[in-house]
Formats: C-alpha cells, sequence, structure tokens
C-alpha cells in the first residue's frame, strides 16, 4: 500500500496548458501585480521586464504565450512581457579566461579545463514593472 | 513609470526547498532526485537499487508521474513506504515542485527513512529548474534513446552529479555509439560521475550502488 496525493495545476482552465511556463507565467502574474503600489488606482501595467538565462528551461514564446492568458482578468492585465535573454557567461578556476558559452561545450576556451563557473545563463527574474503615467 | 521589482521568479520555489532541505538534514535523510525522459527505466533501476540497499539503508520513495500508480504498485513490491504524486488525471505539471515533496514527505516516518529517493515526473526538461530540496540528482539515459541527449538538454546534464547509462543489455542488438554518448556528457559536465548499468541484468550496479552508499553514509555521519 502506499499514499496517493494529487498536486494538479491549481487553475483547472489552465490544465490544458501542460508546460511548466504556465506554472511561471502564473508565478510573474502574481508577483508583478503583488508590485503595484497600493496608492494608486486603476493602474495600467504596461510592461513587465524579467531577465532569462539561455540556460534556463524556458521557452520565451511560450511563456509569452501563458503570460497573456494567465494575466487576464488581473491586475496584469494586457501587459506586454518583456523578455531579456541572457548569454551563458563561464569562468573558468584554473586560468580565470571568461567567455559566452554559445553551444553545448563547457569546457575552457583557454586551456580546455573542465573546472569552470557559470556566472550568467541561469536567470529567471524579474526586474521591474512599467505602469501608466496617470 | 518603472518600479523596480528584482525578484527571482521561482523564489517561492526555492524557499520551500530550503524548508525542506532543514528539515531533511534535522531528520538525517538523504533525498536523491532522480530525474530521465519517460521510459528510461528509472522505476526498475530503482527497483534493484532499493533492494541491494535494504536493509543497510533504510529507503522511501516519492514517485511522481502526471496520472496512473503504475511506478507505487512496481516500486510497492521492495516493501518501502512509497508515496505516489499524481499531477493531474490528464495531462498536469510536467514536474515535481519542492511544496509537493514537502506535503508528500508528510506521509512517510521519516524516523525509519535514511534514503528518500524522489523519482521525478519522465521530463528532461522542467525538473532540472526546480530545487526541491535533494541532496544529490541523478539522471538516468537508456542506451536506446540517442546519443546526442546531453548536448540537447545540456541544462539537465549541468545540474545532475551523476548520470546512469541503462540498457547496456541492448547495446549488442542497436547501433550506439557509447563512447560518444558518455562524451557527451562529459562535454556537458566535465567530471561527472558516469555509471554504466544495466537495471535488467544489474550489470555495473556495484559502482552505482557503492557512489550512492558513501553520499548516504556520509550524510547519517
Amino acid at each position: 500500500m502506499f499514499a496517493r496525493i494529487w498536486a494538479p495545476l491549481e487553475n483547472s482552465v489552465l490544465r490544458c496548458l501542460a508546460m511548466h511556463e504556465m506554472g511561471i507565467a502564473m508565478q510573474i502574474v502574481e508577483i508583478a501585480a503583488a508590485s503595484i503600489p497600493k496608492n494608486v488606482e486603476n493602474v495600467q501595467v504596461e510592461r513587465v521586464n524579467i531577465k532569462v538565462g539561455k540556460l534556463s528551461a524556458i521557452v520565451p514564446e511560450s511563456l509569452r504565450f501563458c503570460f497573456e492568458i494567465v494575466a487576464k482578468d488581473t491586475p496584469v492585465s494586457g501587459a506586454k512581457l518583456m523578455i531579456e535573454e541572457v548569454p551563458v557567461v563561464a569562468r573558468c578556476n584554473e586560468c580565470s579566461a571568461e567567455w559566452t558559452i554559445t553551444g553545448p561545450v563547457f569546457t575552457c576556451v583557454k586551456c580546455n579545463s573542465g573546472s569552470i563557473q557559470i556566472l550568467s545563463g541561469r536567470e529567471l527574474d524579474i526586474v521591474s514593472i512599467e505602469i501608466a503615467d496617470p | 513609470m518603472e518600479i523596480k521589482v528584482v525578484r527571482k521568479v521561482l523564489d517561492v520555489n526555492d524557499m520551500m526547498a530550503q524548508q525542506n532541505r532543514s528539515r531533511f538534514a534535522d531528520e538525517k535523510v538523504f533525498v536523491l532526485n532522480v530525474m530521465s525522459s519517460p521510459g528510461s527505466g528509472k522505476t526498475t533501476t530503482l527497483v534493484k537499487t532499493i533492494s541491494r540497499l535494504l536493509p543497510e539503508i533504510k529507503c522511501a520513495v516519492i514517485v511522481g508521474d502526471i496520472c496512473s500508480t503504475i511506478d507505487a504498485d512496481r516500486l510497492s513490491v521492495t516493501g518501502v513506504q512509497v508515496v505516489q504524486v499524481n499531477t493531474d488525471e490528464f495531462g498536469g505539471d510536467c514536474h515535481l515542485a519542492a511544496h509537493v515533496i514537502g506535503n508528500a514527505a508528510n506521509s512517510i516516518d521519516l524516523d525509519a527513512v535514511d534514503l528518500l529517493i524522489v523519482e521525478n515526473v519522465g521530463n528532461l526538461v522542467c525538473p532540472a529548474e526546480f530545487d526541491i530540496g535533494e541532496d544529490s540528482r541523478v539522471v538516468v539515459l537508456s542506451v536506446t534513446e540517442g546519443e546526442d541527449k546531453p548536448l540537447k538538454y545540456p541544462l539537465m546534464f549541468r545540474v545532475c552529479d551523476a548520470a546512469l547509462l541503462n540498457k547496456t543489455d541492448l547495446l549488442p542488438y542497436i547501433e550506439y555509439d557509447k563512447e560518444a554518448a558518455v562524451k557527451n556528457i562529459l562535454q556537458i559536465h566535465p567530471g561527472m560521475s558516469v555509471f554504466e548499468i544495466s537495471a535488467k541484468t544489474e550489470e555495473g550496479f556495484k559502482p552505482w550502488i557503492m557512489w550512492l552508499k558513501e553520499r548516504v553514509k556520509k550524510k547519517l555521519a
């Protein structure tokens, strides 16, 4: 015998869109909505600016698509999701070389060492929201 | 007017993962997150792995699937505590998030567990992105999937500590360049531990079991 737990996506309307970009879009909408200043009324959020690292498992087009759907009927409705893609930058622990990784090779371009640090490329950050001037 | 936000989108998940991590540290439970594409042989590998770890290392499993309890049924044969998490009946979430693991762990008697294995939803993309508070991550890759998988899913191979190259018993019957596969894994993650195993015949299990035992015991010490 074993226990069984149901952990479905919370919004049943969205279940047909079973990709993790949907869950991430929901988080973005939640954070963006919570960032709207309390003292301003009838705010139109025009843009939500985010950073997405090239190494993150996000397809920008899917995320934009999901964001539009999730944002409906929320304070963020109608906002544009602006995605800044961040390149994968690495530094070698052996020779300190720094370079941008563009292909599936994670060894140092200078000394071929495999001991490297990923400096950027894993981002999935909300940077800011832009609201229409009253 | 621009309003600075500066927040990680997954910070709620990351926070829950940290809570899990400190709870598992208090309980002295080693947590292994096992990921792969569907059909790589995760469940068979885990059934055989658990059988070899028992009774020395007491195990429990949280198994994630979009639907069905087939894997939990198979894992229950080992006699260990098993929790099946279903993300949806017809096409749900494609990974296990930290709060789901925290919730599922409530159904387990952690006092009686040294090693909690999380068999994640079969998927090489999303699970790589979600920290669940684990101590170690392992990716299972089978020889029927093609040598280029590591190159196509670099994040998964970057975040994992070890790769299990499974179904090696099929090598005589298929065209598969094993050396190329291993080279591709190491090109994405230099120094990664790679174990060539057959979950069916249990060939190559010894080094993998030793690797795992060593890590579990280190945490329990």
